[in-house]
C-alpha cells in the first residue's frame, strides 16, 4: 500500500467499507486470493448489527417455519464455522422448548420442519431437558434437542482482520467515513472520506469498491448514485444477565416472537429480542418498554429472568431486504444479498447486505468470487477450508479466558486492572500495541472493544478510571483529552445501562456517579 | 456459641451509618442525648474525607460556584423544597463547625468552614469545590492556589494513582508541577494497597525509611503531594512526623474511594462512639421498625442471637440506593423499612437522561422521602409518619447530592436539624 503526501491519499486493490464481520470476511477472503484491501469503517469494528446480537450461531432451525433456504445455509456455514473458526466459537448445544400457551401444533411438527434442512434435530422428553436445564420453566410440555451454538462476533472480526494485516499488509482505518465518491466512466474513481476523530479529509483510490455497510448499506449506495438497494430497518433489543443462567441456547418452541431466545455467552447469558420498525439508523437505543416486554416473554421459559440482575441492554438493526412482506419483520427473509450495480451503470462497486451472522462467511465468499473476478483474480476461496489462526492481540475478547492467561502468566508485577473480568495491564500493553485498529491514542472505548474491559458488573465504572490512570503512567495519554477518553466511555457504557438499572445495578449505578461526577467532575469538563 | 437476647434502651435510635447517621450521634453526644446507632458501616469508608457543602448550581448551571453560601441563597429562589433551603444558614455553619471540631478532637482535623469552596485536588488531577477538608490536604490546597513548585509522588504497585496523570491535567493551570515514581520501603514487588502503606507508616521505622527515599525524589522543590497514605489513626502527627523527617511540606490527595480518608473516619467513630457512651451496632441492619407508644422499638439480630432497642425517637438516615435506604425495582423506588412514600418520577422510562453526564442530572437523584418543616417523614396522606419518627441525609427528596456536589452538606446540616427537632420532643 503506497500513501502520499501524509495520509491525504491511500491507493489499495479493493476499499471495503463497513467493519462487521462481513467486511472483515471479506478483508480476509481477499487477502487469500492474494489481493490487498483497505477496511474501513465510520466508527470501529462491529459497530452495527455484528455487535449487536445475541452471539448465536444458528443450526438453521430457527428459521425453518419462515424461510427454508436461510435454514438450510445457516446449517451449512455452521458446520464451516465449527471447524476453521473453532476459538470463536463454543458448542453449546441448543433446546427448542414450547410452554404452556404455545400451539401445541407447531410444537409437534417441529421435527419434521427440520428434517429437509438437513438439520439434527432430536425430540427428548421433559424430564431430560429439565435434567439438561434445571431452570427451566414447569409449564414445559414439549422440547428438542439441535445443534445451536454460540460464537463471539468480536473476536472474530478481529481474528479475521489480523490474519489480512498479516497475509499482504491489508489493513483498517476506524472511524473514517465515506463523504463521496468521484464516478467517472462507469468506474468509482476515488472515495474521499472524512477521518471522525482528526476531522482531517483524504482521498483513497481504489480498482474496487465494496460496500459492506449491513443496515447503512443503501445510504452508502446512494451515495455513489445507485437506487438499486431497499432496505427496511427492523430493531432489536436484547439483555445481559449478570449470570449465566443455561448451558444451552434456548429457543421458545413457536414462530419467532419477542424475547424468545435466551444465549449464553460465557459466563452471562443474553436474553432477546424485540423487533421493531424502525427509520432513524443513528438513534437505536433500548427503552425501557423492550426491556419490560423481554423480561415477560423471557420468563415464560425460565422463570429466573424475573428476578435476575441484568447488567446491560443493546440494540442492532437488522438490515432487511426490501422484498420482505408480512407483519413480523423476523418472518422476513433473513437471506442475503449481492448487488453488482452493472445496472447503475458502475462496474467497479458492488453491495452485500442483509444475511446474518453466521452467514457472514458465505456473504464474504460470494462478494469476493464477484470482485476477484471483475479483477481477472482466479484464485478460488480458501475460508471454508483454512483454518482462521489465533492472534494474541485478540484474545481479549473472549469471557472468562483473561483469568486463565493471568494466572498462568503468574507476573506479580502485571496488575488487574479490570476486577470484574479480571484484565490485567498486559491485555492492555498488547492492545494498544497491537490490536486490529490500534492508534497511536486509542480511546477507552476502543481499548474496551478489543477485550473485556468493562463488560462486568460494575460495567467499566472502576475499570474505565484505571485503565485510563494507567495509559497516563505510560503516556499514551497526556493531556486532558484522556479525560474526555474517560467521560465518553463512560457515557458509552451508560447507553447500555440507562435502561437495566434496577436492584444492585441501582446501587452500582449510584456509586458510579458519585465517583465520574461526584468526585471526578466529569459531567463539567469542556471539549475545547 | 450461647445466643442473648439483648434489650436497649435510648433517648434516640440512628439507623444508618453513613455521614448523615454519624453526623446525627455527634449532634445528640453534644446535647446530651442518650443515642444508639445501628448499621451497616460501609457507606463513610466510600467517602473521599472531603466535605462539601454546595459545589454546584446543578441543574441550573454546569460550573462549580466558589460560594456555596450565597450558592444556597439562589437555591432558595429556583429549588425552594431543597433540603438545604429549609434550614437556617447559621444553623448549617454550626453543624460544620460543630462535627468538624468533634473529628479534631477525636484525632482527624479539618479546616473549619470558610467563606468560600476551597478547590482541592482529585486522583485523577481534576479539581472539586469543597468546603472543609482533612487538614493533612490542605497544604495542597494553597499550593495550587499559590501554584508553587511542587512534586506529586506516586508508587510503583499502587494502581489507579498516577503522578503523570495529576501533572498531565494540571499542568496548564499550575506549570510548575511534577511527578516521580518511587517504591514504597518494603513493598517493591506486585500490587500495594493503600490501607496496607497508612497503616505500615504507622511504624517510625516505615517513616524514616520513606522520608529518605521522599527526600530524594524532592529533589529542590520544597512541596510534595502523596496519595493518602499517611497513617490510619493519627495522620495528621504521621504528617506532621514526616515533614519534620523530611524538611518538606506534605499534603494527601485522596485516592479512589474506598480510600483511606473514608476508613480513617469509620475507624474513629467505630473506636470512640462507644467509649462516648454511645450504643453503636455496627455492620448491622435493622430488621423491623415499629412504633409504640411514646416511641419506636427497633429489631435486628448479630450472630450472637437478637438485639431488641427501645428508644423514644428515631432518626432515619439509611441513604439511598447503595446503602439500601431507598430500593430500585423494575416497578418503582420504594423505602423498604418502614414503606414510606417516596416521591419519584411516574415510570422508569424517565429515570434517567439519555446522556450520562449530563449536568442537569437524573431524575432518579431527586426521588426520595418527603419531611414536615420539623424533618418528620411524611405518610401517604402527608402526616408525619409518626412524631417520633426524624429523618436525614440524602434519602430526602429534591436534591441531587451527586451534581449538586452537596453529599455532605445534605447529611450534616440535615442531621444537625434532626437531632435538634428530637431534642425538643424529649425536652
Amino acid at each position: 500500500m503506497r500513501q502520499k503526501t501524509k495520509e491525504q491519499t491511500i491507493e489499495t486493490d479493493v476499499l471495503v467499507i463497513g467493519g462487521g464481520v462481513t467486511g472483515a470476511g471479506i478483508m480476509r477472503d481477499l487477502a487469500l486470493r492474494g489481493l490487498q484491501t483497505l477496511l474501513i469503517d465510520r466508527k470501529d469494528l462491529c459497530a452495527g448489527a455484528s455487535g449487536g446480537n445475541h452471539g448465536l450461531l444458528h443450526s438453521g432451525s430457527r428459521y425453518i417455519s419462515s424461510d427454508l433456504h436461510s435454514a438450510i445455509e445457516c446449517r451449512e456455514e455452521s458446520t464451516i464455522l465449527k471447524h476453521v473458526a473453532s476459538q470463536c466459537i463454543e458448542e453449546t448445544g441448543g433446546l427448542f422448548i414450547a410452554v404452556e400457551g404455545d400451539d401445541p401444533g407447531f410444537a409437534e411438527n417441529f421435527a419434521a420442519l427440520c428434517e429437509p434442512a438437513g438439520i439434527a434435530c432430536d425430540s427428548i422428553s421433559i424430564n431430560e431437558a429439565k435434567k439438561l436445564e434445571p431452570s427451566l420453566s414447569d409449564k414445559l410440555f414439549r422440547a428438542y434437542r439441535v445443534p445451536d451454538a454460540t460464537v463471539d462476533p468480536f473476536r472474530l472480526a478481529l481474528l479475521n482482520v489480523a490474519h489480512a494485516q498479516i497475509i499482504n499488509n491489508s489493513s483498517f482505518r476506524p472511524h473514517t467515513e465515506i463523504l463521496l465518491f468521484t464516478v467517472k466512466d462507469g468506474k468509482i474513481e476515488s472515495a474521499t472520506c472524512r477521518d471522525n476523530r482528526t476531522n482531517t479529509t483524504l482521498t483513497i483510490y481504489a480498482k474496487q469498491y465494496i460496500n459492506a455497510c449491513g443496515a447503512w448499506a443503501m445510504n452508502i449506495a446512494q451515495l455513489a448514485g445507485c437506487k438499486d438497494v431497499s432496505l427496511l430497518y427492523s430493531k432489536g433489543t436484547l439483555l445481559v444477565s449478570h449470570d449465566r443462567l443455561t448451558t444451552h441456547v434456548i429457543n421458545r418452541l413457536r414462530p419467532p416472537g419477542d424475547g424468545d431466545i435466551l444465549v449464553p455467552g460465557g459466563t452471562v447469558s443474553i436474553l432477546g429480542t424485540t423487533s421493531i420498525r424502525v427509520d432513524d439508523l443513528e438513534a437505536v437505543r433500548p427503552t425501557v418498554a423492550e426491556i419490560d416486554i423481554n423480561v415477560r416473554e423471557g420468563t415464560a421459559m425460565i422463570p429466573a429472568l424475573a428476578k435476575a440482575r441484568y447488567i446491560r441492554a443493546f440494540s442492532g438493526v437488522r438490515p432487511l431486504l426490501q422484498s420482505a412482506s408480512g407483519s413480523d419483520d423476523r418472518e422476513a427473509t433473513r437471506g442475503f444479498a449481492l448487488l453488482d450495480h452493472s445496472t447503475q451503470n458502475l462496474s467497479n462497486f458492488c453491495t452485500i447486505t442483509g444475511g446474518k451472522l453466521t452467514t457472514y462467511r458465505l456473504m464474504a465468499e460470494k462478494t469476493c468470487d464477484l470482485v476477484a473476478e471483475r479483477l481477472n483474480n482466479n484464485e478460488p476461496c480458501q475460508t471454508h477450508i483454512t483454518p482462521l489462526p489465533d492472534e494474541e492481540s485478540c484474545k481479549w475478547t473472549e469471557p472468562g479466558a483473561s483469568p486463565k492467561y493471568w494466572f498462568k502468566a503468574n507476573d506479580p508485577e502485571d496488575m488487574i486492572l479490570c476486577e470484574c473480568e479480571m484484565v490485567p495491564q498486559s491485555a492492555i500493553d498488547e492492545i494498544i500495541k497491537d490490536a486490529p485498529g490500534a492508534e497511536k491514542e486509542m480511546t477507552l472505548t476502543a481499548i474496551a472493544l478489543r477485550s473485556r474491559a468493562g463488560k462486568g458488573p460494575c460495567q467499566g465504572s472502576f475499570c474505565g478510571i484505571r485503565i485510563a490512570s494507567y495509559l497516563y503512567d505510560q503516556s499514551h495519554y497526556h493531556d486532558k483529552t484522556g479525560l474526555i477518553h474517560m467521560r465518553d466511555f463512560f457515557n458509552e457504557r451508560f447507553k447500555g445501562t440507562r435502561t437495566v438499572t434496577w436492584g444492585l445495578q441501582a446501587a452500582q449505578m449510584e456509586l458510579a456517579e458519585a465517583l465520574h461526577c461526584g468526585l471526578l467532575g466529569l459531567d463539567n469538563i469542556n471539549d475545547d | 456459641m450461647i445466643e442473648e437476647d439483648r434489650h436497649f434502651t435510648a433517648e434516640l435510635a440512628v439507623i444508618g451509618t453513613g455521614l448523615a447517621g454519624f453526623a446525627a450521634s455527634i449532634f445528640a453526644l453534644k446535647r446530651n442525648i442518650k443515642t444508639a446507632q445501628i448499621g451497616n458501616t460501609g457507606a463513610v469508608a466510600y467517602t473521599t474525607g472531603y466535605l462539601d457543602l454546595l459545589g454546584s448550581l446543578s441543574p441550573d448551571y454546569p460550573t462549580s460556584i466558589e460560594d456555596p453560601w450565597q450558592g444556597i441563597e439562589q437555591l432558595k429562589s429556583s429549588h425552594p423544597n431543597h433540603p438545604l433551603c429549609r434550614i437556617r444558614k447559621t444553623d448549617i455553619c454550626t453543624a460544620f463547625e460543630q462535627f468538624t471540631s468533634f473529628l479534631g478532637e477525636c484525632g482527624i482535623a479539618y479546616t473549619p468552614p470558610g467563606k468560600s469552596n476551597l478547590s482541592v485536588l482529585t486522583p485523577a488531577g481534576t479539581l472539586k469545590p469543597t468546603l472543609c477538608i482533612p487538614s493533612t490536604m490542605k497544604v495542597g490546597s494553597t499550593a495550587f492556589s499559590q501554584k508553587e513548585p511542587c512534586v506529586i509522588i506516586d508508587f510503583k504497585g499502587l494502581k489507579g494513582f498516577s503522578g503523570r496523570q495529576v501533572v498531565a491535567n494540571l499542568k496548564d493551570k499550575w506549570p510548575r508541577l511534577s511527578s516521580s515514581r518511587i517504591e514504597f520501603p518494603d513493598m517493591v514487588t506486585g500490587e500495594i494497597y493503600p490501607e496496607v502503606m497508612a497503616r505500615s507508616l504507622e511504624v517510625p521505622a516505615t517513616r524514616e525509611k520513606l522520608a529518605k527515599i521522599l527526600v530524594e525524589a524532592a529533589g529542590d522543590v520544597k512541596i510534595i503531594g502523596l496519595p493518602a497514605i499517611l497513617g490510619m489513626h493519627a495522620p495528621d502527627l504521621v504528617r506532621q512526623e514526616m515533614e519534620q523527617l523530611t524538611g518538606l511540606q506534605i499534603f494527601e490527595i485522596p485516592t479512589m474511594p474506598p480510600s483511606v480518608p473514608g476508613i480513617r473516619l469509620r475507624e474513629m467513630f467505630e473506636q470512640l462512639f462507644p467509649q462516648k457512651g454511645v450504643i453503636l451496632v455496627p455492620q448491622q441492619k435493622v430488621d423491623k421498625l415499629e412504633f409504640i407508644k411514646n416511641g419506636a422499638q427497633l429489631s435486628l439480630s448479630d450472630s450472637f442471637g437478637p438485639i431488641t432497642i427501645h428508644s423514644k425517637s428515631v432518626i432515619l438516615a439509611t441513604g439511598r440506593f447503595l446503602s439500601g435506604g431507598l430500593k430500585a425495582r423494575i416497578d418503582g423506588i420504594n423505602e423498604p423499612l418502614l414503606n414510606l412514600p417516596v416521591t419519584q418520577p411516574d415510570s422508569r422510562r424517565e429515570w434517567y437522561r439519555e446522556k450520562y453526564t449530563d449536568y442537569r442530572g437524573h431524575a432518579i437523584n431527586s426521588a426520595g422521602i418527603e419531611v414536615d418543616s420539623s424533618f418528620r417523614p411524611l405518610d401517604t396522606r402527608g402526616q408525619p409518619y409518626s412524631r417520633n419518627l426524624f429523618a436525614a441525609g440524602v434519602i430526602l427528596a429534591h436534591q441531587d447530592w451527586i451534581r449538586g456536589r452537596c453529599g455532605a452538606g445534605v447529611a450534616i446540616a440535615t442531621a444537625y436539624k434532626a437531632v435538634e427537632e428530637v431534642e425538643k420532643l424529649l425536652r
